[in-house]
């Protein structure tokens, strides 16, 4: 049975259509009215709020931590400055991917990880020889996330910290409303925006400030229905959807390596070893043999399927993850789609895709299977890279 | 190098508004030289966003999107250059006593609020919808393509009507008999047929006259409810939004749009009339004497405008001009613009939650039909039918923080007052104030929370933005000025009796509203010639 966040005094109040899932064993707003859209459109013109707490989070102290998580993940953490964020993934031997989140530098012996899943008992069994110590910290911290236009100006109603000048990527302490707070200029919207840790004491009075200082700005409280939208069009992949950590798959077939999910950018192979090194420096050689692509799905093709049965478009506005089989131009499977939506903002309808290699150049075509009334039709889709919307704000 | 040194233009367009910006980008896309004239120092024509108080970015005009063509925002790849639309969420209906109507998205709530007024319109509703959304399917067909052609023996004109001949034979007697209903009743009429609830059916009627000099109780007035259900905001059969920064920002995008395929586009630089040589168009001169050649030009100026003003009656056969001086304009409706610090409190509810779609000051239908009573003796109404919107709050880049536009759409303001259209001016003043006080008695506090007021009168519509008597559609959207005698019988293809001179603006078929489709339709034909 899912417990409440440190905010479920506040948000349970606001959720007036009753909308819950379970995330990660938390109770988790979906949307707080009836229809999503709303957050969605704070997101993008606006700000919305979102209780992100169940995310898992993780203090890694001591001298060798640095040292440590440069060994446990894909990236050189020694040389990550003290005060800035970065997101990465991590793998298992094989190369394959077990998680993704961020890593802050909050001082020299000081980091905070985040992970989409329990991974106190990987790091533990990755510890070796170094002198860190573990803290499970998701129960003690509240998280929020603060995003869209306006978050900037709303934050800075309320801290006594110069947030304009907080870069892309950076974490800084601060005051808020009188509460201590770490506060990272991250997200999972592509879109200007904060994330908040607060220890859970303080959780309620932050909140209320932030929501107090927004109302001038537009901000609504936002669910994780307008969240998968916004992270869909931002092209950010979904742990458990769009791929599956190697911890927790059958076949090898299942698993994916950070090349086929379009995070080779993350992995920094010219350095000591790390765990997964010797294969991903094996593949990074011999290529990737799926990639993960963005997917234009053509409208008119779509237009006219549903068109045959006398229909408009039949579209829900929420983002799907069922999963859907791609195929080349004579009827091969090459790969599935693990996501979409309509972009309300770019006009398209979105998907991602894990397909082969020799399908993935931008510009190139595929076909997807859409059902329209029951049965299965195909489509014409055009091979796109993520991200899908990349406004000049994201990293201002 | 410059396309006017090169040589000269392939297209001249009159008029920066949306269709023109549109008809430009088509054009270029082809591989065209199209050079688009504004008269005035920004585009949008009347689809514009202007800051006429710090900080307050206004919809000066029209202020929602509906009936966008969505095939112009792919072809175009619109929302690249800038073309963001937020939906409008609700729809209230404030009452003087009690706290009024709101239809939502959620349809459960939506029957909960009608059912107070009445459960039987409650549960019709739906069905209500379903039928118009039929119908909506229908029509549809009608406006992605030139108007059909039904004097014509023309293989492809005869092959187009029966295609729609068969959309409707396919869907059944019973939507013939629909599309018979609507072409010929009033709006309220026909919303009689289903409901009860005079709450319910006012704010419904006013789709049946907004923009033309009728009465929610005159014949013809059903036909124009179904655009309602045809509001297509991204593909998706969906309603109302508002363009990102004010309805400008929609034309911006076109315009950026048509500039990254090659087009030029220059603003105050007004048209004084169209060169012609042996009745044929060969530029325009502008009103500081310039000349400018081009092979085709393209008025997106209403019909009256065109051809009376910028060709002449001179160049020009008599029953021609016959016919543009019968085209109905008269327009009926004005518009003011608040800004206000604080946003409005409503009487009877709480909260702003309602507010985040339109707002109809329509309480009754004799409400409504007393407001026409007054316009028809050439008074404006002292308490008309106001259509409102706070697009402040879903986009809160158009005003300062806890600052609110409030745009006011406001009928009836015949341009033809009893003084005369040119004594406008004289009224404005008294015309902006009985639309503040009409919405004031539903929203007490409303005028000290005035910071800012523009009111436009029809007479302004005309002088400002070149809107033959202020009509906002460029033309009535009555029946016997639709499809193929939009603007005249026999000349609904976007070519004029002048050759070589082409028009693309709102007073041709489709016509009316934010939609593209006359710019994107008239470009089609003009490629379709060739050079």
């Amino acid at each position: 049975m899912p417990i409440p966040t440190p905010f479920h005094s506040r948000t349970s109040t606001l959720c007036t259509s009753m909308k819950w899932k379970d995330w990660a064993g938390f109770h988790a707003v979906c949307s707080y009215r009836t229809h999503h859209e709303p957050e969605y459109f704070a997101f993008r013109h606006a700000a919305g709020l979102i209780d992100v707490s169940p995310l898992f989070k993780y203090e890694v102290y001591g001298p060798g931590a640095a040292a440590f998580l440069s060994e446990l993940t894909v990236k050189d953490i020694k040389k990550l400055k003290i005060g800035r964020v970065t997101y990465l993934c991590w793998c298992d031997d094989d190369g394959k991917v077990v998680d993704d989140g961020t890593i802050a530098r909050l001082a020299k012996t000081h980091f905070r990880m985040t992970a989409a899943e329990p991974s106190l008992s990987w790091f533990d069994r990755s510890r070796r020889q170094h002198d860190v110590t573990i803290e499970d910290s998701t129960a003690r911290f509240g998280a929020l996330a603060l995003q869209g236009p306006n978050s900037r100006e709303i934050l800075s109603q309320v801290t006594d910290t110069d947030i304009a000048s907080l870069k892309f990527f950076a974490i800084r302490q601060a005051s808020l409303d009188g509460a201590d707070v770490w506060i990272s200029r991250t997200g999972y919207t592509g879109d200007l925006g904060y994330e908040i840790w607060i220890e859970r004491d303080e959780a309620l009075r932050v909140y209320d400030a932030l929501t107090d200082a927004g109302r001038d700005y537009g901000l609504l409280p936002a669910g994780l229905d307008a969240l998968d939208v916004a992270r869909l069009e931002a092209g950010f992949i979904m742990n458990g959807v769009d791929y599956f950590s190697a911890h927790h798959c059958l076949t090898e077939e299942r698993k994916s390596s950070p090349f086929e999910l379009g995070l080779g950018w993350t992995v920094k192979l010219d350095r000591d070893p790390f765990v997964g090194h010797t294969a991903l420096r094996r593949e990074k050689k011999a290529g990737a043999k799926r990639l993960l692509v963005g997917l234009d799905i053509d409208w008119g093709e779509l237009e006219s399927v549903f068109a045959g049965y006398g229909l408009p478009p039949e579209l829900s506005t929420e983002a799907w993850r069922d999963g859907r089989p791609v195929y080349d131009g004579s009827d091969r499977w090459i790969g599935q789609a693990t996501s979409g939506a309509w972009s309300p903002t770019l006009k398209k309808n979105l998907a991602l895709a894990q397909i082969e290699a020799s399908f993935a150049k931008p510009g190139s075509t595929v076909r997807i299977e859409l059902t329209a009334e029951y049965r299965r039709h195909r489509v014409t889709a055009r091979v796109l890279e993520p991200p899908f919307y990349n406004p000049a704000r994201k990293r201002a | 190098m410059s396309a006017a040194r090169a040589g000269r233009y392939d297209a001249v367009i009159i008029g920066g508004g949306h269709n023109g910006l549109v008809c430009a980008a088509y054009l270029a896309r082809a591989g065209r030289r199209v050079l688009v004239l504004e008269r005035r120092h920004v585009l949008g024509g009347a689809s514009v966003t202007e800051e006429l108080c710090p900080g307050f970015q206004f919809s000066v005009c029209s202020y929602v999107v509906s009936l966008f063509r969505p095939s112009i925002i792919r072809d175009l790849d619109l929302a690249r250059h800038g073309m963001e639309i937020i939906p409008l969420e609700t729809a209230f209906t404030p009452q003087l006593e009690g706290p009024g109507l709101c239809r939502w998205a959620d349809g459960a709530r939506t029957r909960r609020e009608i059912s107070r007024f009445s459960p039987h319109d409650a549960e019709i509703y739906p069905e209500f919808s379903l039928t118009m959304t039929k119908m909506g399917q229908l029509v549809r067909h009608i406006i992605d393509g030139p108007a059909p052609d039904p004097t014509s023996f023309r293989p492809r004109e005869l092959a187009r009507l029966l295609e729609l001949g068969n959309l409707f034979r396919k869907a059944g007697p019973d939507a013939i008999h629909m599309n018979m209903k609507l072409l010929t009743m009033s709006a309220v009429d026909f919303l009689d047929m289903w409901f009860e609830s005079d709450t319910l059916k006012a704010p419904m009627s006013v789709s049946g006259i907004i923009g033309t000099f009728l009465g929610v109780r005159s014949p013809g007035t059903a036909y124009v409810l179904l655009h309602h259900y045809m509001g297509e905001i991204d593909g998706a059969f969906r309603s109302w939004g508002y363009s990102k920064g004010g309805t400008g920002g929609l034309s911006l995008a076109c315009a950026r749009a048509a500039e990254s395929l090659g087009a030029e586009i220059r603003t105050e630089a007004p048209v004084a009339r169209v060169l012609l040589e042996n009745g044929r168009a060969t530029g325009v001169v502008l009103e500081n004497g310039d000349e400018i050649q081009a092979a085709k030009v393209i008025s997106s100026c209403d019909p009256r405008l065109t051809f009376l003003g910028l060709v002449g009656r001179d160049n020009l056969d008599g029953e021609f001009v016959g016919s543009i001086e019968r085209y109905k304009l008269r327009g009926s409706s004005g518009k003011v613009n608040l800004a206000v610090d604080r946003l409005p409190r409503f009487r009877g509810r709480e909260g702003t939650e309602f507010l985040r779609g339109d707002i109809a000051i329509a309480p009754s239908i004799d409400y409504l039909e007393r407001a026409y009573d007054q316009a028809k003796y050439g008074e404006f109404s002292s308490r008309p039918y106001i259509n409102v919107v706070i697009p402040s709050i879903m986009d809160p880049s158009v005003a300062p923080p806890g600052q609110h536009i409030i745009s006011m759409f406001v009928q009836y303001a015949p341009y033809d007052i009893k003084e005369g259209a040119e004594n406008w001016p004289s009224k404005r003043e008294a015309f902006g104030d009985a639309v503040v006080a009409t919405l004031a008695e539903y929203c007490p506090g409303l005028e000290e929370s005035i910071l800012y007021r523009q009111v436009l009168t029809p007479w302004d519509l005309e002088q400002e933005f070149g809107l033959s008597e202020g009509n906002i559609f460029q033309g009535e959207l009555s029946l016997e000025q639709l499809l193929f005698q939009r603007p005249a019988a026999g000349w609904s293809r976007y070519k004029t009796p002048v050759k070589d001179l082409w028009m693309c603006g709102s007073g041709t078929h489709p016509g009316g509203g934010i939609m593209g489709a006359s710019g994107q339709l008239a470009a089609a034909a003009i490629l379709a010639v060739g050079e």
